[in-house]
């Protein structure tokens, strides 16, 4: 449907950019009005966070829906991964703002005390590679590697989603949701590169 | 900016208002509630809602309470842990106005000797009401500054006469499906009722607290209205909120976070920022109001600054064993 559409594709970079900062725009405008209540650190938290683990999903959900004739989105996987990463790398920000005080000890003591932090931050790392290979250059130049590298989005993922999942203190309803797409986008890969391999 | 919405401060306990008196008033004020909403421009939703509050008459105790900068009723009334009503923090202010409030009824029972009732209007009407602005701390890393009114729950076990080999007392919240949102969750691995406990002596304390109100009216309802406790030395979970029974026991009773999380949670529950939580670091905590470049951050206090009053319940205990 997107390939058969007219409009010249800068006009959809914009409209996925548009889209993709909304979220953030939404939250800087209830920070600026005091919506987000008497803690808006807690709230910023939740936000980013949920919105990097909606990030991982929609990226994740491109190759599906190429695969059944939606290919021009592939085209919007770069800009949906940066800002997916954009928005983990704010709660990460957050996260040392506000509960670490920007502490190098209580971040060590944090990681090695608190396992959702620690699987909530490697989440972080595995990503960050793939963001600072994102130009056109550096696929090109790591060439049937990059590929490779990229894969790293599948423990990301999982890691992220046992982040959540640890979190749930007494309801688990959320992360079982979660779970569910997760599981079911990881699980099409699987059977993919069982049905094709190369 | 202080908030003061109660005005007397020299009121005397001889000074209260006569109980008829004091409840006409509140007929009054609920009676003419629904033409004033109507009359009145809002401005706020948390104004609607403390207006919907009736004024309590009580003293203030100034020896129990803080010299500090107290918590914004705002904050105080919309940022809420009551699970029944779902586990986000606004949600307790959303939803908690479908628990119906009026009548209620307090069962004490278990080892007493005069097992009985308490309702509502004997709480009102039975105990000389004072303002204890108390320190309130979180398990969450939070905490907030708010002036209670309440009594001494001592003063209601002492009715009750509690018998020798009584050593602790359980307490359980309404559990209501039909108006607790939170509770019909599927998803909610807690085991409703909520419930909570205090050994004898940290029951009889003169700093626990049966709170009735918050600056000055009636608890909302998402802050546990009609009544809890307040146990300002403790991670705000043992401060149960409205409340429906009191036992009397012998042994130690099971608490809700402890039978859902043993080894995160204990029985004893004291703010201690030298004993870690899985989950939280408990040596600082946000003060609220927070915000995202003034965090508020300062420092946890043993037994949440009320060490001198209370250390002395747990002499001998190793605390970290015993969290």
């Amino acid at each position: 449907m997107l390939t058969r559409l007219t409009v010249p594709p800068w006009c959809a970079t914009v409209a996925v950019i548009t889209l993709c900062l909304l979220p953030l725009a939404l939250l800087s405008f209830q920070l600026a009005s005091g919506d987000l209540g008497p803690d808006p650190a807690k709230r910023l938290m939740q936000g980013t966070g949920y919105w990097g683990l909606r990030g991982l999903a929609i990226v994740l959900l491109v190759a599906p829906l190429a695969q059944r004739g939606w290919r021009g989105l592939f085209r919007y996987r770069r800009v949906l991964g940066l800002f997916l990463f954009l928005y983990v790398s704010l709660h990460l920000l957050l996260f040392a703002q506000v509960y670490v005080g920007w502490s190098g000890a209580l971040l060590v003591e944090e990681l090695k005390e608190r396992p959702y932090v620690l699987v909530g931050f490697s989440a972080w790392l595995a990503l960050s590679p793939l963001a600072l290979t994102s130009t056109d250059r550096a696929r090109r130049s790591l060439g049937r590697r990059w590929r490779q590298l990229h894969r790293l989005i599948y423990p990301a993922t999982v890691l992220a989603w046992l982040h959540l999942f640890w979190l749930a203190r007494s309801d688990v309803g959320e992360a079982l949701v979660y779970g569910g797409v997760f599981a079911a986008l990881l699980l099409w890969r699987l059977r993919r590169a069982q049905t094709r391999p190369r | 900016m202080k908030k003061r919405t109660y005005t007397d401060h020299s009121i005397a306990s001889s000074d209260i208002t006569p109980e008829q008196v004091f409840l006409n008033r509140r007929a009054l004020i609920k009676a003419s509630a629904g033409t004033m909403a109507g009359a009145l421009v809002v401005p706020s939703i948390a104004a609607a809602q403390a207006s919907a509050q009736s004024a309590l008459s009580f003293s203030p105790d100034a020896d129990r309470s803080l010299v500090d900068e107290q918590t914004p009723y705002d904050a105080v009334t919309t940022y809420n842990n009551f699970y029944e009503f779902g586990t986000d923090k606004s949600d307790p202010a959303r939803h908690a106005h479908n628990m119906t409030t009026d009548p209620w009824t307090v069962k004490v029972g278990g080892l007493v000797n005069q097992p009985g009732s308490l309702h509502l209007e004997d709480v009102l009407s039975k105990f000389d009401l004072e303002e204890r602005i108390y320190r309130f701390r979180c398990v969450e890393a939070w905490s907030m500054v708010v002036p209670w009114v309440g009594f001494p729950l001592s003063q209601l076990l002492k009715r009750f006469e509690p018998k020798a080999e009584g050593k602790f007392v359980e307490f359980k919240t309404l559990y209501r499906r039909g108006q607790m949102r939170g509770t019909r969750s599927f998803t909610s691995i807690i085991d409703w009722p909520y419930r909570e406990g205090l050994r004898m002596d940290e029951a009889l304390h003169p700093l626990t607290l049966v709170a009735v109100g918050l600056y000055g009216k009636t608890l909302p309802n998402q802050n546990g209205a009609p009544l809890r406790l307040v146990i300002p030395w403790k991670y705000g979970f043992k401060s149960i909120k409205s409340i429906v029974e009191i036992n009397v026991t012998a042994k130690q009773p099971k608490t809700s976070w402890q039978m859902l999380q043993p080894s995160e949670y204990g029985f004893y529950a004291n703010v201690n920022p030298e004993v870690d939580h899985p989950r939280w670091s408990q040596r600082f905590e946000r003060k609220l109001p927070s915000s995202i470049f003034k965090p508020n951050r300062v420092p946890t206090l043993p037994f949440n600054g009320y060490e001198e009053q209370v250390a002395g319940l747990y002499q001998g205990m190793d605390l970290r064993k015993f969290y």
